[in-house]
């Protein structure tokens, strides 16, 4: 698929031969290309039309480059203003002076969060912090006991309580005393995954907001996320002023057009991305490879940069 | 107001069928996660019957018929039953998708009918993956073999084969592990699961359940294509879609692969499981 898309448009972007400056109308088929390239990425529609739009605006009135032809120059543009767009990495979590410092994941259904709970413990333990993970998530069968087992994997501890005549939000609450009691200094909340439209489920996370006050809210989001990216992750950040996103199941081949669609809806930097199912495989965030990876045309631009 | 004005479906008729009209038809599509190729064939179609007229109902009717027709199951909302008992049902799919949860709804439906059920738990590498379908199964009042963590999954599959020819279930259904496409091993890993089934109980697996998030985008296809080539798959069951997404992408896999969705999702409880209704299905990626 990834080829064909390559071979279209190189095939597309041969035909335009201009001379001197980049126009609307010798752009219009390359632009095309790169359209199709994102839609298949999954990147979201109205994304990709105001990316579009804006794109054929820089680039228009733009000089050629000599030894370069128009059409590699236009990949370049539009992979340049990708990478501008992600913005910068930052996997740097701010930590507080005084108490635990209190990390929040919420998300969709099984989009990776008690797994990246564990992957940010691991990371925590790294930088020489003592994590405390609790286990928030009272609704799906077994979500404590696996919370647990990764607290073993890890030697950490995990606050957990009996479902019955307890609610989340006590536990998270209990969760970050017992921290405090046993000298912790983060605390990681595991939440229980819900649809950003079950009004009920989300007003139960913004009591967890308003009671506990995590200092860090992270929302998990799958890379394998079509189209309704934008609307999952606009009513968590709506719901919860998002601190970061972190984008999970980035190990296969799908293209992660929904990190160029929440980090446009939100606004909100995306901080690390999960490569894998084990514990260690969590990674910086890094704009130059996933826009590789959404746009797929990595040799362009590496030909461009070369000239 | 422009996009709300494009994706009103009635807000179209009268109009002339152009370029531009066929642009908003495309959108809508995509915006449904049906995916650039697949949106192509179904315009084009379009195009053909109605350039140059004017939009109606009548256009709306045919590009529905068009999908539905496309998704319509010879066999629709039926699983195949072995003549003799052990029927066994294979479920795989990418991390997180639902399998677990799905079976515990296939288990419940088909208790609710009558059969006798075996769990088997072969999903021995995610943390605490047995425990959560071992409180499923004793919700819905099945049996469940299960492995130590880390065990091999294929030989919890013979243990349950065994265990599922001895007692004469009616029904063996197995869980694996969540796994992506590309993960060359852990597919071979599934292949052998599938061989010991084929092995140990002729005929079997009778069905090899794909299970696909309705949230998932295009990258659905390429996990079609490659678990239906790794374990020949025989239908797809489309997961969440309770939420805002459509799961569009289900009409392009129908498309590229010819796998058949069989049931639907719609919620985390043991109930939440239809048999796919591609009338209603289509008509909800149009509302
Ligand atoms: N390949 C891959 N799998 C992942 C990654 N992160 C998580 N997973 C897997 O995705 C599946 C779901 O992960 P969980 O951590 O249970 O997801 P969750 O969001 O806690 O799920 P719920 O609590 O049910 O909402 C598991 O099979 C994980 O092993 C990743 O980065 N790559
Ligand atoms: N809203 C909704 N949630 C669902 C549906 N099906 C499953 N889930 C939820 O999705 C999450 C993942 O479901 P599982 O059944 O554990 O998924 P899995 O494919 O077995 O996951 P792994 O074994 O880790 O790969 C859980 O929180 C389920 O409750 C559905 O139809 N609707
Ligand atoms: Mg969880
Ligand atoms: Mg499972």
């Amino acid at each position: 698929m990834f080829d064909d898309i390559q071979h279209r448009l190189s095939d597309a972007l041969g035909r335009f031969k201009v001379r001197g400056k980049l126009t609307e109308a010798n752009m219009q088929e390359g632009l095309r290309a790169v359209r199709t390239a994102l839609l298949e990425a999954d990147v979201n529609y109205e994304v990709v039309q105001r990316f579009m739009k804006r794109v054929t605006e820089k680039a228009a009135g733009q000089a050629l480059i000599k030894s370069v032809r128009p059409d590699q120059q236009i990949v370049k543009i539009v992979h340049d203003e990708l990478i501008e767009l992600m913005g910068e990495g930052d996997p740097h979590i701010r930590f507080e002076k005084a108490g635990p410092t209190v990390i929040m994941l919420c998300g969709l259904q099984g989009s990776g969060k008690t797994t990246t709970c564990g992957k940010l413990a691991r990371r925590m333990l790294g930088l020489g912090r003592k994590p405390l993970m609790v286990a928030a998530d009272l609704q799906r069968p077994a979500a404590i006991e696996q919370l647990k087992v990764l607290g073993q994997q890890l030697d950490i501890p995990v606050h957990a309580e009996d479902p019955e005549g307890t609610d989340p939000v006590e536990v998270c609450r209990r969760g970050v005393s017992q921290a405090e009691k046993l000298g912790r200094d983060t605390v990681i909340l595991d939440t229980a995954g819900r649809l950003h439209v079950d009004d009920e489920l989300m007003d139960q996370l913004k009591k967890i907001e308003k009671k506990v006050r995590p200092h860090q809210v992270y929302f998990v989001c799958d890379a394998l996320t079509g189209q309704d990216a934008v609307a999952s992750a606009g009513a968590f950040n709506a719901a919860l002023e998002l601190d970061g996103v972190i984008m999970t199941k980035l190990d296969g081949d799908a293209r992660g057009g929904a990190a160029l669609s929440v980090r446009q809806v939100t606004g909100v930097p995306i901080k690390f991305v999960g490569m894998g199912e084990k514990l260690e495989r969590l990674d910086p965030f890094d704009p130059q490879r996933i826009v590789g990876q959404m746009l797929g045309m990595g040799d362009i631009v590496g030909l461009v940069e070369a000239a | 107001a422009k996009t709300a004005r494009l994706f009103d479906v009635r807000s179209w008729f009268g109009r002339k069928v152009d370029q531009d009209f066929l642009d908003e038809l495309e959108a809508k599509l995509i915006r449904a996660d049906v995916g650039v190729k697949a949106t192509q064939i179904l315009i084009d179609r379009v195009r053909e019957a109605y350039a140059d007229k004017t939009a109606d109902e009548d256009l709306l009717a045919f590009l529905k018929a068009e999908m539905k027709a496309l998704l319509q199951d010879p066999q629709a909302g039926a699983l195949a039953k072995a003549p003799t008992n052990p029927t066994v049902i294979l479920i795989a799919g990418v991390n997180g998708s639902g399998k677990t949860t799905s079976i515990a709804k296939l288990a419940q439906r088909l208790k609710d009918q009558g059969n006798s059920i075996l769990l088997g738990a072969c999903d021995t590498f995610r943390a605490a993956a047995a425990d959560q379908l071992a409180i499923w199964a004793e919700r819905s009042g099945a049996d469940m073999v299960r492995g130590n963590a880390g065990a091999d999954p294929a030989s919890v599959a013979h243990d349950a084969c065994d265990r599922a020819l001895a007692r004469k279930v009616d029904y063996l259904i197995v869980d694996t592990a969540g796994r992506l496409h590309t993960q060359t091993h852990l597919m071979r890993e599934l292949e052998k699961v599938r061989g010991i089934i084929s092995r140990k109980i002729e005929g079997a697996p009778h069905e090899s359940l794909l299970v696909l998030d309705a949230t998932n985008g295009q990258n659905a296809i390429q996990q079609a294509r490659i678990f239906s080539k790794s374990i020949a798959c025989s239908g797809v069951i489309l997961t969440k879609l309770d939420g805002t997404a459509k799961g569009g992408v289900v009409v392009a896999v129908r498309q590229q692969t010819d796998l058949p969705v069989k049931f639907v999702g719609v919620g985390e409880g043991i109930d939440d499981l239809q048999p796919f209704d591609p009338d209603a299905f289509v008509e909800s990626l149009f509302s």
